[in-house]
């Protein structure tokens, strides 16, 4: 088992009254990559403040190693943060940046010649080498991103906090960081604390991927877990593609869906239940109209390289389906899920405000992204109508 | 092309009322009445000499208060909530916008043996300020009139550097003082320079203060100009070269402390 090393204790944070953290439980384990995920506003990067110390919790305990820290100065933690703009100081060069945190150290004071032997060391680390006299204007947004890194490294932290690192870098660029981020945090053999928004990101690095909203833990686990087994209709259509429809669950491994029931893998709910069903868009398989164990109309189609992004119409409630063959628009066709396509998750919250494809292409960007608007929703909303709160 | 139009009024005033009166001075001071060429003016400006050092070192001092008064003011302000910071703002600026001789003859009736500081002074039985009339007194005038562009300056520079650097070193092991030493303070710097030549230069060719503070007994080289041109020592040459020298030394000065502010920190000058 890992060495637990930080761990969030009932904390809760209110800004002027508005709460941003709600009751939030969570630790973190020694040597892991665990990414805090969310859309914007939900609590993640507070999360983070209060861990670096920038912030104290109104409620609630943070414990280092067992110690209560709610009151250790920043610079007195045993963290070290990458800031969402790098926060590089303009005024010193590159070596001086990463030189920062050495200089600083008290006891023992560091000699020049290992000050420099650990800043070049670093800066091989991060593949800056020879860059240690630029100016940090003159670099490019990821070599001052590196730069970042390295000087948060550079101390040996225990723990190291990227709040957003990648979020200024274009999409290539964010791929190579994400691939050298998760090998410098393997190489270091350091606790890496990731904020950010982007799912992919935080499916692609983490070993653990913390889901939030509206200041509230949604699920825990690891990214396969997260992806297969969403706890709620809230992380199925965040991470990732969803179709989520009433259910009613029937028995263990039998569900109800459009009036039809089907096999599934899940187990463990009342009998009659009625629940949430998740069917991912690439669980899907089209099927010639005889074999099909539902029938709908393609309403629209979308060209996305590796596949199409087909909107189906199944009794009015439309589905986002993946696909390698191509449907025409306003063709029948038949689709076939397998028992492990299907999802099925407690009623929440969230339930009936995701997973509706009906207003495609105008919404589908929308869904994508952090920002995430249930009036619009609502208004566009057909089928599905179920809300509980 | 047309962008450049609109430097055009510009150029036009700085020809007229900058580089045509510089050049004016240079002929006045290589000048004699006759209009024949001497360098007599300057050899006339030696016995000025003790109103050269006076002039620049009670600039200096000035400038020096100002720092020390307006440097930890502007840092106060920065760390004040936006309308509080507008309102700080106001406070400082609203002096301006009274007239200078004003204001410098409030100071002469707030300083004065029977001044009010003098009163207040005998309220609790202690002997009246006699300060009116000396060195002191210009200096508290021309701190008093000049705080206010070290002060600017300097808030504007220190409100903009990002809150994130300050963390940023914070996170890095700074203590408070550590984080002002090596973030705050240099990246204030270039504001400093900018408030050091917005004072210095004033108040080392004021004259206004000088004969209103300080009784007119010790002259500065504002005084001196003045008087070559509008006083009863009627000498313009000589007012020309002496305006000449100063700017030179004013020029080298501030050549002198850039020195100490590389880069983008540079102060104000031509």
């Amino acid at each position: 088992m890992a060495k637990e090393l930080i761990r969030l204790v009932n904390c809760s944070m209110a800004f002027d009254g508005e709460v941003v953290l709600d009751n939030i439980n969570i630790y973190f384990n020694d040597k892991k990559f665990l990414t805090l995920l969310g859309p914007s506003g939900c609590g993640k990067t507070t999360t983070l403040r209060i861990i670096g110390g920038f912030l104290k919790p109104t409620s609630g305990d943070v414990l280092f190693d067992g110690v209560r820290i709610n009151d250790v100065p920043p610079h007195r933690r045993r963290v070290n943060t990458v800031f969402q703009k790098y926060a590089l100081f303009p005024h010193l060069d590159v070596f001086e940046n990463i030189a920062f945190g050495l200089r600083l150290q008290k006891k023992p004071k560091l000699a020049e010649a290992e000050i420099k032997e650990r800043v070049l060391e670093m800066l091989e680390v991060v593949n800056l080498k020879g860059f240690e006299h630029r100016q940090v204007s003159s670099l490019s947004g990821g070599q001052q991103q590196r730069v970042a890194i390295a000087r948060a490294l550079v101390n040996r932290p225990e723990v190291l906090l990227l709040d957003e690192p990648l979020g200024a870098l274009d999409m290539r660029l964010r791929k190579d960081m994400q691939n050298e981020l998760k090998r410098i945090q393997q190489a270091m053999g350091i606790t890496f604390i990731y904020v950010t928004h982007d799912q992919e990101e935080a499916l692609s690095m983490s070993d653990t991927v913390v889901v939030m909203n509206e200041g509230k833990i949604q699920q825990i686990g690891t990214p396969e877990d997260i992806y297969n087994e969403p706890k709620n209709a809230f992380v199925a259509d965040f991470i990732g593609e969803s179709n989520i429809v009433d259910g009613i669950m029937h028995e263990d491994g039998v569900v109800e869906i459009f009036g039809r029931k089907f096999k599934c893998l899940d187990s463990g709910f009342d009998p009659m239940e009625p629940v949430d069903v998740v069917i991912r868009p690439e669980d899907v398989d089209i099927v010639p109209l005889k074999e099909g164990m539902l029938t709908g109309l393609v309403t629209n189609v979308t060209f996305k390289g590796v596949h199409y992004d087909i909107i189906v119409d199944f009794k009015g409630f439309k589905w986002l389906i993946q696909t390698t063959d191509f449907c025409p628009v306003d063709s029948k066709i038949g689709i076939k899920i397998d028992p492990d396509g299907f999802h099925v998750m407690k009623k929440s919250k969230y339930s009936g405000m995701f997973g509706d494809y009906s207003s495609y292409s105008d919404e589908y960007d929308e869904i994508s992204d952090s920002e995430y608007d249930p009036e619009a929703e609502e208004e566009d909303g057909q089928g599905g109508g179920y809300y509980e709160d | 092309m047309k962008t450049k139009l609109f430097a055009v009024p510009y150029i036009i005033w700085m020809a007229l009322f900058v580089c045509i009166p510089i050049v004016l001075i240079v002929v006045y001071a290589f000048t004699n009445d006759a209009g024949a060429f001497t360098f007599e003016n300057f050899k006339g400006m030696t016995s000025y000499a003790s109103v050269f050092g006076r002039s620049f070192l009670l600039a200096a001092i000035a400038t020096i208060i100002c720092i020390l008064i307006g440097y930890p003011l502007s840092i106060v302000m920065s760390k004040f909530p936006s309308n509080w910071q507008k309102i700080f703002t106001m406070l400082i600026m609203l002096p301006m916008w009274m007239n200078f001789l004003l204001r410098t003859y409030a100071w002469m009736s707030i300083l004065e043996k029977t001044g009010l500081i003098s009163q207040l002074l005998g309220l609790v039985g202690l002997p009246p300020l006699d300060i009116i009339n000396t060195n002191t007194a210009v200096v508290i005038g021309m701190v008093y009139n000049f705080l206010p562009f070290m002060v600017l300056p300097i808030y504007s520079v220190v409100t903009k550097i990002d809150r994130s650097l300050i963390e940023a070193a914070q996170d890095l092991g700074a203590t408070p003082g550590k984080v002002f030493k090596k973030v705050t303070l240099p990246l204030s710097l270039p504001g400093v320079l900018s408030g050091i030549t917005m004072v210095f230069v004033p108040a080392v060719s004021t004259f206004v203060i000088s004969q209103l503070l300080g009784g007119g007994k010790h002259m500065l080289l504002g005084d001196l100009i003045e008087m070559q041109f509008l006083g009863t020592a009627y000498n313009p040459h000589l007012g020309s070269a002496i305006a000449l020298v100063m700017m030179i030394i004013v020029i080298i000065c501030l050549r002198i402390m850039n020195r100490f502010g590389d880069g983008e920190g540079q102060a104000v000058i031509l």
